[in-house]
């Protein structure tokens, strides 16, 4: 603070805060830091929050996660079940899967906290998600913080395979029939398939006992640590070089930010933010039933279900899988590439590929290598904006071929019917509006422009009236003194 | 500490509220030292942040919020407590917990926009340091100065890091037995083996009936390889249309197909009647993962879903007592496709 020490200290309160600070402050010297860090500023716009849902999401994944794992049991070894759900007593199972019945049903408090756990992992995706699409249509991620995309796209991938990890885990009917999918997309990659799917099975599939201790590993440690540090990284490089903003007033331009610091004013609302998100999250948990494992039953590779559907998060997967038609890439006798190819690892990676590249692809098109620190508006990009819900679109139609078999009980619409109007449907309608996002974005620019005309026209008006005539003087301009 | 110094320290901390309370003059802003206030001498320097006006309301609020977030806490303990666990209403924990931490949230909601002093603040967006890249860059080539070979030293490195990391990576390799494919061709059947159900009972030829369909295993092997479990179902046998090939695969038109879908590897758990008897007039076995459905009729051919090989086929013969025996292995590899593996090797 100022410089007079002994004056300044002298009108401080004491209220007990001196001392902690004294103390960090001699042993680490970060008051300078704390200074700096506490008058950071945050632009105020609801959709910033988005990726702050996430976090929250991911904080309340590893708290209850953990709980979860100080009951869960790795291991494939079948035995007879005892437990307290009668329709299931005297059925073969895994020990996974009567760990989990046991945490759900017979330890309080536990069915809670996997409930939880299930809608914070959809949650978590959700938030992405939406967060993806706010800072792409803004065009944030383009320079300087085209390295804060590409991490941020990198978790996304990784939030898929954690989730998709840990509902394979439970192994009950449903994350059986899952984990065999998955080893049949991974089997199906080219000249690795087979190799890579022995190596982490450890035998053909349902593979070996060792197998769950592997998924395991990779769902408590391997990827929470992965997610950890690129959020740390992403949340660094956001420090780095600060949030994008729009244009809200005439003093945010592209080197002058406007906003509240980080305390006082950003600490509660963000920490309101974190106990709403886990609050909700566990209203979920108590009162709304997700993956009701014991309706499922065991799994053994020879039983299967009608009507299972994945969490929402790979239901794209699945409509992609179910749309591709029939065919093997083949040589003679010999596959080249199995069909499962298509759309469980090639249409994931295009996507995410595209989503990765795009602001190189963007930059090749537009040639534009300036720093941006204002958050466009959609309309001022029509190109991209166009791009974007075209390319979403796409994903959104087949992930909505995914649930077909669901629509056909609900709306009688029959799979055949739909399996053809989408395999056409997923090309024409992105296409259509493409077309019609451009138009409608360059239209509203149009709009824009034509206002900025007429404001640049009262304005002037405005300045004639310091002349003595005030005949031209607009309504809404401000008398100035 | 002992509860009394918590009593007393509450006393004394009430006692100064009421003191300053009283002596609370219009204005005043709390958290700002009276000397500093907006109008007060001109020496005093200004607060780093501004005094707002205070909203004893707002605090009423944050307090009864956090009252709230309590009760709810600490019901969560008695509802914990009070129930067996097989009574336990999962929603009253879950009411307990969310309602707590919903009340803290709100609570906070209610500090950011009521409580806390705001400020609308303006800063230089930070910029790349050109000076500074320079510098890195010089730092680390005059470092070099006593170094002849770079190139010769920097490959070294780099080729020993690859080896090193080669050798890192190698046990890696015993995760599974990589380089041998050969456990994915395998299955538990062959010839004279014989057809078991999921309890381990012989299947006789003469249960076997129409119109549904039943799982068989190989007796003696695990039911959980994927390549031990085959859909059997019996067919009009003047229907058939087997390859020719497979003459005396089907008897009395019994019919056995691996029960892995060559899609992906899920269960081919349906059967399904005739959906449109003119184009389809039979019975056909259905995936319900990506609903890949193939013909029992022609030798499990693939006529509607994405699979893109039939399902494989067991020969199957009746022995003397009746039971269901393999009289061979399958038509084709079972379970899912992966490269270059079309057909099962002779
Ligand atoms: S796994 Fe059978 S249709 Fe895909």
């Amino acid at each position: 603070m100022g410089g007079a020490g002994a004056a300044d200290v002298s009108r401080q309160r004491h209220d007990g805060l001196e001392d902690p600070v004294r103390f960090i402050d001699e042993r680490a010297s970060a008051a300078p830091l704390m200074r700096k860090a506490m008058r950071y500023l945050f632009p105020d716009h609801w959709s910033f929050l988005l990726g702050e849902i996430a976090l929250y999401a991911f904080i309340v994944l590893v708290v209850t996660g953990v709980y979860l794992a100080l009951f869960y049991v790795p291991s494939t070894a079948q035995s007879v079940y005892n437990g307290t759900y009668a329709p299931l007593r005297g059925t073969m199972m895994s020990d996974a899967y009567k760990s989990v019945l046991q945490l759900s049903l017979e330890h309080k408090a536990g069915l809670l906290l996997r409930q939880t756990h299930h809608w914070a992992a959809d949650l978590f995706l959700v938030a992405i998600v939406m967060h993806l699409m706010r800072v792409f249509f803004t065009g944030a991620f383009r320079r300087p913080r085209e390295l804060t995309w590409i991490i941020g796209v990198t978790m996304l991938g990784a939030a898929l395979l954690e989730g998709f990890l840990g509902y394979s885990l439970v192994d009950d009917l449903l994350s059986g029939m899952g984990i065999a999918i998955a080893y049949g997309v991974g089997l199906s990659l080219p000249i690795i398939g087979g190799p890579l799917m022995l190596a982490i099975f450890g035998a053909p599939f349902p593979g070996k006992p060792e197998f769950f201790g592997r998924m395991y590993i990779a769902h408590v440690f391997l990827l929470p640590a992965v997610l950890a540090a690129l959020i740390g990284a992403h949340l660094a490089l956001i420090a780095a070089r600060h949030h994008t903003q729009f244009r809200e007033s005439k003093r945010t331009t592209n080197t002058r930010m406007v906003g509240a610091p980080l305390f006082p004013a950003q600490v509660p609302r963000s920490m309101g933010l974190m106990f709403l998100v886990a609050g909700i999250l566990f209203l979920f948990g108590g009162l709304v039933q997700i993956n009701p494992i014991w309706q499922w039953g065991p799994f053994h590779p020879y039983l299967g279900e009608n009507g299972a559907q994945p969490d929402w998060y790979l239901g794209w997967l699945i409509g992609a899988l179910r749309l591709t038609p029939s065919f093997d890439v083949t040589v003679g006798h010999y596959t080249l590439i199995p069909n499962p190819f298509w759309g469980g690892a090639l249409f994931p990676l295009i996507v995410l590929g595209v989503l990765a590249g795009w602001p190189f692809i963007e930059r090749r098109f537009s040639g534009d290598r300036a720093v941006h620190n204002i958050a466009e508006r959609p309309r001022d990009a029509p190109n991209r904006t166009a791009f974007g819900v075209a390319f979403l679109t796409w994903v959104f139609l087949i992930f909505a071929f995914g649930a077909a078999d669901r629509i056909f009980v609900l709306a009688g619409l029959s799979y055949d019917t739909q399996l053809y109007i989408f395999r056409i449907g997923i090309w024409v309608v992105p296409l259509a509006l493409f077309v019609l996002v451009r138009r409608v974005c360059r239209q509203l620019q149009a709009a824009d422009a034509v206002q900025a005309i007429q404001e640049q026209a009262e304005e002037e008006a405005e300045q004639e009236t310091q002349r003595p005539q005030p005949v031209l003087r607009s309504t809404r301009s401000e008398p100035t003194a | 500490m002992r509860p009394w110094h918590w009593v007393l320290g509450l006393l004394a901390l009430v006692a100064r509220r009421l003191r300053r309370r009283g002596g609370e003059t219009p204005g005043t802003a709390p958290g700002v030292p009276a000397g500093s206030e907006r109008g007060g001498d001109g020496d005093t320097p200004e607060p780093i942040v501004p005094a707002g006006s205070p909203e004893r309301g707002a605090e009423n609020v944050v307090l009864g919020l956090l009252g709230l977030a309590c009760v709810f806490a600490i019901g969560f303990v008695v509802v914990y407590a009070a129930f067996d666990v097989a009574a336990l209403p999962n929603e009253l924990l879950g009411i307990c917990l969310g309602g707590s931490l919903v009340c803290i949230g709100a609570a906070l909601a209610v500090v950011a926009k009521r409580l806390v002093v705001t400020e609308e603040l303006e800063e230089e967006y930070p910029q790349a340091n050109p000076e500074q890249q320079r510098e890195v860059l010089e730092i680390v080539h005059e470092s070099g100065s006593r170094i002849t070979r770079k190139r010769l030293l920097v490959g070294a490195g780099l080729a020993t890091g690859g080896a090193l990391s080669a050798a890192a990576l190698t046990p890696t390799l015993s995760l599974g037995p990589i380089w041998d494919t050969g456990p994915l061709d395998q299955t538990p059947w062959g010839r004279g083996v014989r057809v078991v159900d999921e309890s381990g009972r012989p299947m006789a030829a003469a249960d076997i009936r129409q119109r549904t369909f039943y799982t068989g295993f190989p007796e003696g092997a695990s039911t959980e390889l994927i390549g031990a479990p085959v859909v059997i179902i019996r067919v009009d046998p003047a229907k058939l249309e087997l390859p020719a090939n497979r003459h005396g695969w089907a008897p009395g038109g019994i019919l056995a197909f691996s029960k892995i879908c060559t899609h992906a590897g899920c269960a081919v758990a349906l059967y399904r009647k005739p959906l449109f008897p003119v184009l389809e007039p039979n019975n056909a076995l259905v995936c319900p993962c990506h609903y890949s459905t193939f013909d029992p009729y022609t030798g499990g051919t693939v006529i509607y879903g994405p699979a893109g090989r039939p399902l494989p086929q067991l020969p199957l013969m009746v022995d003397d007592a009746g039971a269901l025996r393999a009289a061979g292995n399958f038509s084709g590899r079972v379970g899912p496709a992966w490269w270059a593996a079309r057909e099962r090797p002779t």
